[in-house]
């Protein structure tokens, strides 16, 4: 080839390649990366009229839950500027807030009204105080029942019942010949599958990740209890091959009316209660379980719109961030598409609202969301904040490790007290090479 | 000599063929007739196979909710260059080690191919900070040069296989006949080795194609392709398994086609010198 030709290709290449960088009309686009669910989806449908409004284009990059977090991870660790806005939840927010890793959100305007986000949520977004991530929703966890199985099995469920209730309805509405699980809980591997439901569970029963001295805690009799409990109850009444199951898997389960019960986020009380639902017409929701010890079973999490520090358009970013988990937008979505749709969990007002009060499961979550302390989320004093977590770097990486060991158990494959056994050595392991111990 | 092969056992060659083919292809299909289910139909128990109620509505939305041309558009011009190059790159390397061979061509193949068993994640952050430095992230160019890098070792590979199997003598032939080394690959090597070469390009189209790690990883909106569209459609909170089929189905039916017209070309490059 000779050298024109090479250069003719060359350039060729470059046009191809470099095209889209001359394709956006816009005088400023932000790119946000956000997470793959209904309430998100749905807001990406509202982005013309912010645009409209402000002349701000927005680009989206939408990718599921964990493959999100890796990629803003990497990007805002060095601090690579591909986001204008990242969608990230509690567990993330106090990590990269102490880090400088985000911009400060304590100079809202004045309409945007910070003082309304539920206090939960500005608790778990903040930093010594400082607003780093604006809530667009928030979940905790309740229990989901089927009010005919339980009428058929004689039993009425109190609005905040014991697990030994739940225990007991549990093995009551189940009825193998007729594929009915009394119970479906998350068992699947993974910190935010069912590493989420054991840790908040396990705190109703008065376990913890760690002492004071962030000694792991698995060699207690709480955490022995926990799993032993969990375990017998969906040997007798849960589905077959539980250990795998996570959130889509009970969902579609608790659609079919396979489940008599169903302890989850609150979010899906709009799933249950919405058209692919076959049992939409007979669901009744209940705080989580308390174990008699003053901690309830629920969690506490929200996904928030967050500003990396290497952003060059903050100020169009905080328009976005005031738009989308502004009251506007409630409003905006309640008109168009009913109150049953709004985003949950984030703003007072929301639950101060007659018509919103009406939705069946409205009171129900608020009361969940209002339960959990992630501050205050153990029996015994714990050196860490979070509910289903415990906000440091480590724990991710901990605590799937662990949650595949207790799935294994959950599947027969090993001891309840094996399972525990590598738990607790594999986190004192993490902890002592991280240098907590 | 070869072998007579009786009826019977041509029926049941025929039928194990087949039942493999179909076990391979299932997930594909499964993956199509989910596509045209709503989401309720998608997740029944046990799975409806054919009688459901058709509908294009997951297609509708999926192509409301996305730009699917500039995904596609990225899909093509990132595997379509980064083969191009690699092929560019690999068959001089692959001709002087088929060719003229050194004391050391065998240890620098092997050292290639151990590039390949590096977890890719391993050096993510260092090329991650590559690419900011070079302004190439979420650009198309940098994809083509990452994707081809990654595949060149499987290219010079196959290659090199391929170039064995050409007597040396044709070769020497043309050089005494006084074609220069241009010409001696380009018109008495490459001709020769088209159906390998083909089947290499396929092969490393196709590789290129499916690449979701990197591809995910460096590119955010300018030159997100395919991959980052089903990306996009998967969701651990919210059944969309029947929108995840339709994303699923509209990525990879390009390569489906392709290789559907292309099979006979890529079979005769993967048996190129079984037999002799």
């Amino acid at each position: 080839m000779s050298l024109k030709s090479t250069l003719r290709a060359a350039t060729a290449l470059s046009l191809i390649t470099a095209g889209s960088a001359f394709a956006d009309g816009h005088s400023a686009t932000i790119t946000i990366a956000t997470v793959n669910n209904g309430d998100m989806i749905r807001m990406q449908g509202y982005t013309d009229g912010f645009t409209a409004e402000t002349g701000i284009a927005v680009e989206w990059v939408t990718l599921e839950e964990n493959v999100l977090r890796q990629r803003v991870t990497t990007d805002i660790t060095t601090n690579g500027g591909q986001f204008d806005i990242m969608t990230i939840g509690m567990y993330e927010t106090p990590i990269w807030g102490a880090n400088d890793w985000l911009v400060p959100l304590n100079d809202l305007s004045a309409e945007y009204d910070a003082a309304d986000i539920l206090p939960a949520m500005a608790g778990g977004l903040s930093h010594d105080g400082t607003l780093y991530a604006a809530p667009f929703y928030g979940e905790s966890s309740m229990i989901m029942y089927r009010t005919d199985l339980m009428e058929a099995a004689g039993l009425e469920m109190p609005e905040a019942p014991s697990w030994s209730f739940i225990a007991k309805a549990a093995r009551e509405m189940t009825d193998r010949e007729n594929d009915i699980n009394g119970i479906c809980l998350r068992g699947k591997a993974g910190w935010g599958e069912g590493g989420a439901f054991i840790t908040a569970m396990s705190n109703s029963f008065g376990a913890r990740w760690f002492d004071e001295e962030w000694n792991a805690q698995f060699d207690t009799r709480e955490w022995s209890d926990t799993l032993n409990f969990y375990k017998n109850m969906m040997d007798d009444a849960g589905p077959a091959g539980f250990a795998t199951n996570g959130f889509n898997e009970n969902l579609s389960l608790f659609n079919q009316g396979k489940c008599g019960m169903w302890i989850d986020a609150t979010v899906a009380a709009s799933f249950v209660t919405g058209d692919d639902s076959t049992v939409a017409d007979s669901v009744g929701f209940a705080l989580a379980p308390d174990n008699g010890m003053g901690k309830r079973s629920n969690w506490l999490w929200a996904w928030a719109l967050a500003i990396p520090a290497g952003t060059q358009q903050v100020d169009e970013a905080k328009q976005f961030i005031e738009w989308a988990t502004g009251k506007g937008y409630i409003e905006q979505v309640a008109a168009n598409e009913g109150w049953a749709n709004v985003p949950p969990g984030a703003r007072t007002s929301l639950y101060e609202n007659p018509n919103y009060q009406a939705v069946p499961f409205a009171q129900m979550t608020l009361d969940s969301i209002l339960s959990a302390n992630p501050n205050d989320s153990t029996v015994d004093p714990s050196p860490y904040v979070g509910v289903q977590f415990a906000a440091i770097p480590e724990f991710a990486g901990i605590a799937t490790e662990v949650s595949q060991e207790f799935s294994a158990a959950y599947a027969g494959q090993q001891s309840i007290e094996e399972a525990l056994e590598k738990a607790q050595a594999i986190t004192n392991e993490a902890m002592e090479a991280a240098g907590y111990r | 000599m070869a072998r007579s092969v009786t009826p019977r056992r041509k029926l049941l060659n025929t039928t194990v063929a087949w039942a493999i083919g179909l076990l391979i292809f299932f997930p594909i299909l499964w993956t199509i007739l989910t596509s045209f289910k709503t989401e309720g139909d998608a997740i029944a128990a046990p799975p409806i196979f054919v009688g459901f109620e058709w509908t294009l509505e997951n297609y509708r939305t999926v192509l409301e909710r996305s730009d699917y041309g500039r995904f596609l558009w990225n899909s093509i011009i990132i595997a379509g260059l980064s083969t191009v190059l690699g092929c560019m790159i690999a068959i001089p390397a692959a001709w002087s080690m088929a060719f003229v061979p050194s004391k050391r061509t065998k240890d620098i193949l092997l050292w290639m191919l151990s590039t390949k068993m590096l977890p890719a994640v391993g050096v993510l952050y260092p090329i991650y900070l590559i690419f900011i430095e070079l302004g190439l992230l979420d650009s198309r160019a940098g994809l083509v040069v990452v994707l081809m890098l990654i595949n060149l070792p499987i290219i010079v590979w196959m290659l090199y296989t391929y170039f064995k199997e050409i007597p040396g003598e044709i070769l020497e032939a043309a050089r005494m006949d006084g074609a220069t080394l241009r010409q001696e690959l380009l018109y008495v090597l490459t001709p020769m080795a088209i159906p390998g070469i083909a089947s290499t390009l396929l092969l490393n189209f196709i590789l290129a194609w499916n690449e979701a790690f990197w591809t995910l990883n460096l590119t955010a909106v300018n030159a997100a392709p395919l991959t980052a569209f089903i990306a996009s459609y998967s969701s651990p909170e919210g059944l969309f398994f029947a929108k995840l089929s339709a994303a699923s189905t509209m990525a990879i039916a390009p390569i489906l086609i392709l290789g559907w017209f292309s099979q006979k070309q890529l079979v005769r490059g993967l048996t190129f010198g079984a037999v002799k």
